[in-house]
């Protein structure tokens, strides 16, 4: 079956959650655009959560990007509505589109919408059982050559096709946040899968405007085997550094040169923060399951039990976890001793910045270099001056540096990836760095 | 009408900043000034400069599609914000595309002339920031044919009908030269920009101007045969200025020096639902300008200081021809010469013109006049140029040139 008869009945299970929106967004656009071409065709995408309340907010948000992304595309709008006599101005064919995307959209609660699906998007949380619970329910209704794409970003694909007696019929289509937005979509093909199901990934990919990168099908994937392994180096910094220097500054220290000395977009406490203390946890667990590599940190168990989470509110404003922050901006550091925060006052961090001494290039940062055309240039002078600059915040860094290089090297030599070049894209698409962790820089 | 059957002066103008993309103060995120805000400060800067209120008899507000941008109709009875003493005077508003502001002088040139009254405040407003530009691009559509042209036309109704003039430009006299005309009239009219602390592209630093007003056209994202830098900007602001007669500008408190003379009237309005007949040429832009230049008894050679529509930066090179300051293609060369430059023959739109000081669609015919007004008096400020002859000439084009007023004014 092509890719275009598929996407004419289409489900998203977890649709109305962070991971499900952006992608059942990505599908109601393409359905809608489909459907404008092909008029004599039939589509149908069918978004199930078990979240009412969070559908009906799914639903506000598919129009109001369907808006935006029609003002983006006016022209090719225009021509889509051209034989339409009843919608001449820009404003009438952008509401028409927006209505186009929202009449191809179904939602409900119960799996049985997907019953026609032969093509199953899964984005539901992050839970071994759950998903093979949901892919044996759907396994049960659906037609015999319906295909599950799951957006697990650490479970093994063998893991869950086996147990739901899918085999051959999942595939790994790991989204990054925001999917409507991220250009890197890592697809993780396990050593049993269809090879229909593997170039419909392709040329959905494609159709997408996606860069895939492929991992293999090994817990954690290129993704986050690299980002658990960085941030337990950062954890075990601030371990390390909080006998001398207390575990706030340790904190402040380690979270500033991993973002600034770096040159990276957000120190690693932050980013921990971001995608949330309990996924971080639950993450590290799953991977530990399979990988058994010493993947555990009793600092973030300790940080859950005291209720401390970061994570987003639903608006997207980032809530307290390591750090705490005042409309975006990092304002206090979290005590588990004392259990509070301890506000950068301006006095103790003052001081903790003399102590990392100067940034060796104060001119640089991640934001500065964006586009520029002698980044590759500019970062080999930049690190090449670490060695004639042994400050406290240099030292700090390039053991950092050193560490995530390793672990990206490892990342090859375990098979996660086929190529440094694939885990480099994973931390310039994905993650947004400047350059991607294995390179000569420090040589 | 050959000749003004009185003497009529133009006095007292003003305007306000043109707001918009390229102004410091400019945030599309947060709320801004609306249509009082600019009637307000653009009245208050005409009345500073008048000893008595009481004296203006009359007020003509010219504004394109307020009924759009802001859902606001009847702006003649919102004019009499500008001033408490406007209020129970009679009070009108007119419309005319981008030719709303030069139907505005029309007006009040005609008020005048009728004899009910001696001064008339004659201003323009738009304040059309209020939403995007692919909406925004459906409201000003309407100065063009709706029910015969829109549906068939592009996002971007207005820029795409200059990108085809443009095209036709190019292909009957060079490409590359009209295309490098283009780019130097954008560069000259943000250097003059520069010297305008009311322009919206005052703070440009852009070193290449040139360079950048080369960029290719792109069909795919906007036109075929345009760029960005070739279009006026999307703006929010207000112009004023009093057309009076000599007892009028008496009982104002100014004197000749102060104020200019109308020597020079042309009016033209061309079928909107026909297609233009020469996409090189803007015909009634030609008959408005050749009208007012006959009044003034002068030739093309006699204009010291010139206020063109560059709508598009093709438009204001077409009406430099327009002018009968060069002949057909020829503005290219007399733009490659800097002949529009303030220090070259033709001082064309000083304080920055649409393109570089923006374009509140109702205000541009008033700017027009009030720009002339400065330089002919002496008040243009950082952007006053060596006057070498005493008249200055305006043209206030709407829509595909389908409006068009023309006026000559004397030191
Ligand atoms: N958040 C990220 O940055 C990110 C990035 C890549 C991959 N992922 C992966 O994407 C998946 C979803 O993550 P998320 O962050 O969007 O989580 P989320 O909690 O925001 O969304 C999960 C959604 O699934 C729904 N759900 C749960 N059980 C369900 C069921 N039985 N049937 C239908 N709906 C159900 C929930 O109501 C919720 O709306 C996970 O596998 C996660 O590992 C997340």
């Amino acid at each position: 079956m092509d890719l275009n008869t598929r996407l004419q009945n289409v489900t998203v299970i977890g649709a109305a959650g962070k991971m499900g929106s952006g992608i059942s967004l990505l599908l109601a656009l393409e359905i809608a655009y489909r459907a404008l071409e092909h008029k004599d065709r039939t589509y149908l995408l069918n978004l199930v959560d078990v979240n009412d309340g969070a559908l009906l907010g799914l639903l506000r948000y598919l129009r109001e990007q369907a808006v935006k992304d029609a003002e983006k595309q006016m022209s090719r709008i225009r021509r889509l509505y051209a034989d339409r006599e009843d919608l001449v101005e820009n404003g009438e064919m952008i509401q028409a589109f927006a209505d186009e995307v929202l009449q191809h959209v179904r939602t409900g609660k119960t799996m049985t919408l997907a019953q026609d699906s032969t093509l199953v998007f899964e984005a539901a949380f992050e839970k071994e059982e759950l998903k093979v619970g949901i892919y044996k329910e759907l396994a049960a209704i659906c037609p015999r050559d319906m295909y599950i794409l799951t957006n697990t970003s650490s479970i093994p694909l063998h893991v869950l096709a086996d147990a739901s007696g899918m085999l051959g019929r999942v595939i790994g289509y790991h989204f990054y946040n925001p999917p409507a937005v991220q250009k890197l979509l890592e697809v993780i093909t396990p050593d049993v899968c269809d090879s229909e199901l593997q170039q419909l990934a392709a040329e959905l990919a494609k159709v997408l405007r996606k860069t895939v990168v492929p991992s293999n099908d090994i817990a954690g994937f290129i993704g986050n085997g690299h980002f658990m392994r960085d941030g337990l180096h950062g954890i075990r910094e601030v371990e390390r550094l909080a006998q001398e220097h207390g575990f706030v500054k340790a904190v402040f220290f380690v979270n500033k040169t991993s973002r600034e000395w770096l040159l990276r977009p957000m120190g690693i406490f932050q980013l921990i923060d971001y995608v949330g203390v309990d996924v971080f946890q639950l993450i590290l667990r799953v991977m530990e399951k399979y990988l058994n590599d010493g993947l555990h940190s009793p600092l973030i168990d300790r940080y859950l039990e005291l209720g401390i989470k970061g994570g987003q509110t639903s608006s997207g404003t980032q809530k307290d976890g390591f750090l705490k922050y005042d409309k975006g901006a990092i304002v206090g550091i979290y005590d588990p001793e004392k259990q509070e925060y301890v506000m950068m006052d301006g006095t103790w961090n003052k001081e903790a910045d003399t102590q990392l001494g100067a940034h060796p290039d104060p001119t640089l940062s991640w934001k500065s270099l964006q586009g520029d055309p002698h980044l590759d240039a500019k970062l080999r002078r930049y690190f090449g001056s670490f060695g004639a600059n042994p400050t406290f915040g240099v030292q700090l860094a390039t053991d950092y540096f050193r560490v995530t290089r390793e672990a990206s090297l490892r990342l090859v030599a375990d098979g996660v990836a086929h190529s440094a070049e694939d885990v480099n894209k994973v931390l310039t698409l994905g993650f947004f760095h400047l350059y991607g962790p294995i390179n000569d820089y420090l040589d | 009408m050959t000749h003004m059957p009185k003497p009529l002066y133009l006095a007292a103008g003003a305007y306000t900043m043109s707001l918009g993309t390229g102004r410091p103060e400019f945030n599309p995120r947060k709320a801004r000034p609306g249509l009082e805000h600019y009637i307000q400060e653009v009245g208050r800067a005409v009345f500073d400069q008048i000893e008595d209120p009481d004296v203006i008899d009359e007020g003509v507000i010219g504004n394109f599609m307020a009924a759009r941008f802001n859902k606001q109709g009847h702006l003649g009875s919102l004019m009499t914000i500008a001033h408490p003493s406007l209020e129970y005077k009679p009070m009108i508003r007119v419309e005319g595309a981008c030719a709303s502001g030069g139907l505005a002088l029309a007006t009040g040139i005609k008020s005048v002339l009728s004899g009910l009254a001696d001064s008339v405040l004659v201003m323009g407003v738009e304040v059309q920031n209020t939403v995007k530009a692919v909406y925004g691009a459906d409201i000003l559509a309407g100065a063009g044919w709706f029910a015969g042209e829109r549906k068939a036309g592009g996002t971007y109704f207005f820029p795409q009908k200059f990108s085809d003039r443009a095209g036709a430009f190019g292909q009957k006299y060079g490409v590359e030269k009209s295309r490098a005309a283009m780019a130097h009239w954008y560069a000259t009219a943000i250097e003059n920009a520069r010297l305008n602390p009311l322009a919206q592209e005052h703070h440009n630093a852009v070193k290449d101007l040139v360079g950048l007003g080369l960029t290719p056209p792109d069909a795919r994202t906007f036109c075929e045969h345009i760029n960005l830098f070739h279009c006026s900007k999307v703006s929010d602001g207000a112009a004023a200025i009093v057309v009076c007669t000599k007892e009028g500008y008496k009982r104002l408190g100014l004197k000749r020096k102060d104020v200019v003379k109308i020597v020079g009237y042309g009016h033209a309005a061309a079928n909107l639902t026909a297609p233009p007949p020469e996409l090189t040429e803007l015909t009634t832009s030609r008959k408005a300008s050749g009208l007012a230049r006959k009044m003034a008894k002068i030739s093309a050679e006699d204009y010291g200081v010139i206020e063109v529509h560059d709508c598009f930066s093709i438009t204001g090179m077409l009406s430099l021809e327009a002018l009968e300051l060069a002949g057909p293609g020829q503005s290219i060369d007399l733009v490659m010469a800097g002949e529009n430059k303030r220090t070259g023959r033709f001082p064309t739109n000083t304080g920055g013109g649409l393109v570089g000081y923006g374009h509140p669609t109702g205000a541009s015919g008033v700017r027009m006049a009030v720009d002339l007004w400065k330089q002919l008096t002496g008040k243009a400020g950082d952007f006053q140029i060596q006057l070498q002859k005493e008249h200055g000439v305006m043209i206030s084009m709407g829509g595909n040139d389908k409006t068009v007023v023309s006026l000559v004014l004397k030191r």
